[in-house]
């Protein structure tokens, strides 16, 4: 080859793979043939229903259009009067019928896979909350929980209002990923604490819905390390759009030294639990956690979103009695969308809370809320 | 007959009261129509708002809590307000006229099952006014969404999702009393136009699963009002029960919404194509294997809820099953059209897109209903893309070629065809942009209900967006090419189209008052 044609085709080869790496989020045609064996399988079947689908319709529809060249009036076409054939009928329920069958054969196969959930290497408890998810992991023994977290958007605010420019993983971006080893089968049990939401991982195909009072069994062996995305499925009210699920499958020594950290983390946070804390790191700490666990609800400034959700700023519960403002927060308000955080948040991260909408919004109450005051209160229920 | 001197008792009534007390069949026909367009436009509307918040990521005209408010109303609006009242509206004004009887068997409850359906829509969209909002949990109103975490304003939505079901059940009532008691003599079943037989059909549907719609928000107005916890996890309830009460009614639902469209479409084909249907026998029972196969499917909606493979089985198979007949009344249109005389007026031009499209809707249902396949489709825009193509291009698209073909004989004058046309084209242009780029998105991983979504997703949304916008803008078109052919226009004859077979075709455009108070001579009445 000419060295002036070697250069050229280098130029266009780099041109167009830089071309196609740019468009290639933006202009995503199909579904991701994913990281597990079930969702290349997945994909797999999705193409070949996709296949016929194409073949028929190019069968059907060429014959349609045929008719609509050839059969028009205006070229003098003059209507034959044939109008039933019992034969030709039967030809065509049976055709389908057998193409049904060979779909159904290789989709039987695939779903009974999918659904064997027996023998993992390692379960995690999903949970759904109004907006975030809790990931529990379970000793395989016993099934009690060792390590659990909470995962919630971390996308700021400012780039959904449009104030800030949008990340590359705008809105799919949480705080607290969640960790797997990859090559091991991980068990997902999922439910939901009040209404329904579905986790789903498109790369891994796995899509089940967190209904609360039921558990739901999934399962993935994934094969390559990386970051993986998803969203919440199914909805579940106001932020239903902003809960993402994010995926880190790791290699077992990285994911080992991993969950020995949260392990450490776990002691550590349980020593810190009683320690008391400054008026700054408190309302720092409190007005973070509000802006990302109450400001869907409360909204900015505690002005409420009414009738369904009560101003904070003026409210008669935030500026009354600290224990009854305790004991709602942890316990929440059953039978309405206040959920309790006893469990969402740690003694620390509740009194910060606590102090933060106790001296914020125009409230003065002047309260620096301790975390040994939520202990008590805790301990007493 | 004597025209002349009966006229004051004939004739219509005059002024409002016309509308208000009519038990006259082309009247309420009418009533239904128009109320039905009204809502096609408000529910329209809505559409834009999600639309114009969709064009681009980020948050910029609406809060999420009112897009809810919109993806519910506009859902809601659009299945009972619209497309439902639009085949009632059809029905009221063809059937008696294609069996040849003077009216619908029971005026007076006819009259009651349109008139109560302007008060249903208003509570229901009242609600948008009420503090809290409207309703908010989708149309297919999950529990406990729906019941515990549900604003106020879900009283009424229950309230008038009973009227709403009260005048659907008194409409099919009606129906089938007329078509089964009311025949002119020599109209055998098996000689009744198809959109005839579908109705049935789609009457015996509505009857048996509008109490069942009726029955799932009476136990949420329990569970909201009473104490009772039928849904309610905590209190030893089940929220999956809820979905399978509500698909159980809402899968033969989407069948109520197409069969009467299979009717239409199975009457303008052979119409324009001056050839008589293929198939007639098979058209009709395909329409019953479909409709008896609606009630063994629903829980293809809720392939991820968690059920036992054995369920997962059994309803992926009678999904797939619903392909078969479906199948068949595609090939007996497509042999119709084969080797016929075609001319393409604005009726056959909306019946063949109804066909193409509708037909690529069911492509996707079909990949729908491969359980591991649907795993990745469910609650994504595929499933958007999906359920448009088969209720914007099918049912809709059927509805206005049924508007067309029939408009002539209901004013006795021509429509304006190159309007017909513009409005055609824009329609069919706009209704491709804005939903066959939802396909990718939901392959790509887009959930559907959500107001903002991640950067990938941004081109298709804001092509799907300028397709909406273009077929919004485009029903416009229809009103003024009705409202035109209301005042006037070149006359119709009582054939009105060269190739139109049926009674409804042998009285005179517009159609008088009173049709068929005689019965139609036997020799008129021919096999389809
Ligand atoms: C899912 C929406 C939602 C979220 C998120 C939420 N709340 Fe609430 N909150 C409510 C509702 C609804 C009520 C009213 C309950 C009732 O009917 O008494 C409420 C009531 C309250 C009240 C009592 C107000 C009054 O005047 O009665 C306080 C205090 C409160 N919430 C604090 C919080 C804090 C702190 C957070 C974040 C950790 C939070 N809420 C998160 C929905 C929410
Ligand atoms: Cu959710």
């Amino acid at each position: 080859m000419l060295p002036k044609a070697k250069l050229w085709l280098a130029l266009t080869v780099a041109a167009v793979s830089m071309f196609s790496t740019n468009l290639q989020a933006a202009w995503d045609l199909n579904m991701p043939q994913g990281v597990t064996q079930i969702s290349r399988e997945t994909y797999d079947l999705h193409m070949q229903i996709l296949w016929w689908c194409v073949a028929i319709g190019v069968i059907v529809f060429g014959v349609m259009l045929w008719s609509i060249i050839n059969h028009r009036k205006s070229k003098g076409a003059v209507s034959a009067t044939f109008h039933e054939s019992t034969k030709v009928e039967i030809v065509w329920t049976i055709i389908p019928f057998i193409i049904l069958i060979l779909m159904a054969i290789p989709a039987t196969r695939v779903l009974t896979q999918a659904y064997d959930s027996s023998e993992s290497d390692l379960d995690i408890q999903v949970i759904g909350y109004q907006w975030r998810w809790e990931y529990r992991y379970l000793r395989q023994d016993s099934l009690e929980e060792e390590v659990s977290f909470f995962s919630s958007l971390s996308t700021p605010r400012e780039q959904i209002s449009n104030e800030l420019p949008k990340d590359e993983t705008y809105l799919l971006e949480v705080d607290n990923p969640l960790v797997i080893p990859i090559n091991k089968k991980v068990r997902f049990l999922v439910t939901s604490n009040d209404v329904i939401h579905a986790w789903w991982v498109p790369d891994f195909a796995v899509k089940k819905d967190a209904i609360p009072g039921f558990i739901n069994e999934i399962w993935a062996i994934v094969e390559e390390p990386g970051v993986y995305r998803g969203q919440c499925a199914e909805l579940c009210g106001l932020e239903h759009g902003f809960m993402p699920i994010v995926v880190h499958a790791v290699p077992q020594d990285e994911y080992d030294a991993w969950y020995a950290g949260r392990q450490e983390q776990a002691v550590a946070a349980q020593a810190m639990s009683n320690s008391a804390i400054t008026r700054d790191d408190a309302m720092a700490q409190g007005e973070a956690i509000y802006n990302r666990t109450c400001l869907a609800c409360h909204q900015a400034g505690g002005v409420g979103l009414a009738p369904a959700f009560p101003a904070l700023a003026g409210s008669s519960v935030v500026n009354g009695d600290l224990t009854a403002n305790i004991e709602l927060l942890l316990n929440g308000v059953p039978g309405t969308a206040m959920a309790a955080y006893a469990r969402q948040l740690n003694p620390v991260e509740l009194a910060s809370t606590l102090t933060y909408i106790r001296n914020a919004f125009g409230n003065s109450t002047g309260d620096l809320v301790q975390p040994a005051d939520v202990n008590a209160i805790l301990e007493a229920q | 007959m004597s025209a002349a001197h009966d006229d004051h008792h004939h004739g219509p009534a005059k002024g409002i009261t016309r509308w208000l007390f009519t038990t006259n069949h082309k009247d309420i026909g009418s009533l239904y129509l128009w109320f039905s367009f009204a809502m096609f436009l408000l529910g329209g509307t809505f559409a834009m708002v999600i639309r114009a918040e969709l064009f681009q990521p980020g948050l910029q005209l609406v809060e999420p809590n009112f897009f809810n408010q919109m993806t519910t109303m506009h859902g809601l609006i659009m299945v009972f307000g619209a497309v439902m009242p639009a085949f009632v509206g059809l029905a009221n004004w063809m059937i008696p006229m294609m069996i040849g009887a003077p009216d619908m068997a029971l005026p007076r409850m006819n009259n009651w099952s349109f008139w109560i359906l302007p008060f249903a829509f208003a509570m229901l969209s009242s609600t948008l006014l009420m503090d809290g909002g409207a309703p908010n949990f989708g149309w297919t109103f999950y529990a406990p969404l729906s019941t515990t975490y549900a604003p106020a304003s879900v009283t009424f939505f229950i309230f008038a999702v009973h009227i709403m079901g009260a005048s659907s059940i008194m409409g099919s009532i009606n129906i089938i009393a007329t078509i089964l008691n009311m025949r002119a003599p020599g109209m055998t079943l098996m000689k009744m136009p198809l959109f005839v037989w579908t109705w049935l059909i789609t009457a015996y549907l509505l009857i048996a699963v509008m109490p069942v719609l009726a029955g799932v928000v009476t136990m949420m107005l329990f569970d909201i009002h009473f104490g009772t916890s039928f849904f309610n996890a905590a209190g030893g309830g089940d929220p999956v029960l809820f979905q399978h009460v509500f698909w159980f009614f809402g899968h033969p639902e989407v069948y109520i919404m197409i069969l009467p469209a299979f009717g239409v479409v199975s009457a303008i084909i052979p119409t324009f194509a001056r050839k008589r249907l293929f198939g007639y026998d098979s058209m009709v029972y395909a329409t019953a294997s479909i409709a008896f196969l609606s009630f063994i499917v629903w829980a293809h909606h809720m392939f991820t809820v968690g059920m036992p493979i054995a369920g997962e089985l059994f309803f992926m198979y009678a999904t797939m099953l619903i392909a078969v007949p479906t199948g068949v009344k595609v090939f007996n249109w497509v042999a119709t059209m084969f080797r016929g005389s075609m001319t393409f007026e604005t009726p056959m031009l909306f019946a063949i897109a109804f066909v193409v499209l509708f037909t690529m809707g069911g492509f996707t249902g079909l990949m729908l209903a491969i359980t591991p396949a649907d795993f990745q489709y469910h609650d994504t825009y595929f499933v958007v893309a999906h359920f448009h193509y088969v209720l914007v291009p099918g049912a809709v698209f059927s509805i206005m070629a049924a508007t067309y073909y029939w408009l002539p004989k209901w004013t006795g004058y021509m429509y304006d065809e190159r309007l017909g046309k513009l409005h055609f084209w824009l329609s069919f242009v706009g209704v491709n942009v804005l939903f066959f780029p939802q396909h990718f998105l939901g392959l790509a991983g887009m959930p559907r209900r959500i107001p903002d979504y991640a950067l990938q997703f941004a081109d298709f949304n804001w092509i799907s967006s300028i397709g909406g916008f273009l077929f919004g803008a485009s029903q416009l078109i229809l009103l003024v090419v009705v409202i035109k052919c209301v005042k006037g226009g070149k006359k119709a004859t009582a054939q009105v189209w060269e190739g139109a077979q049926g009674l409804e075709w042998t009285v005179e455009s517009p159609a008088p008052y009173h049709t068929f108070t005689t019965p139609p001579d036997p020799k008129l009445i021919h096999a389809q």
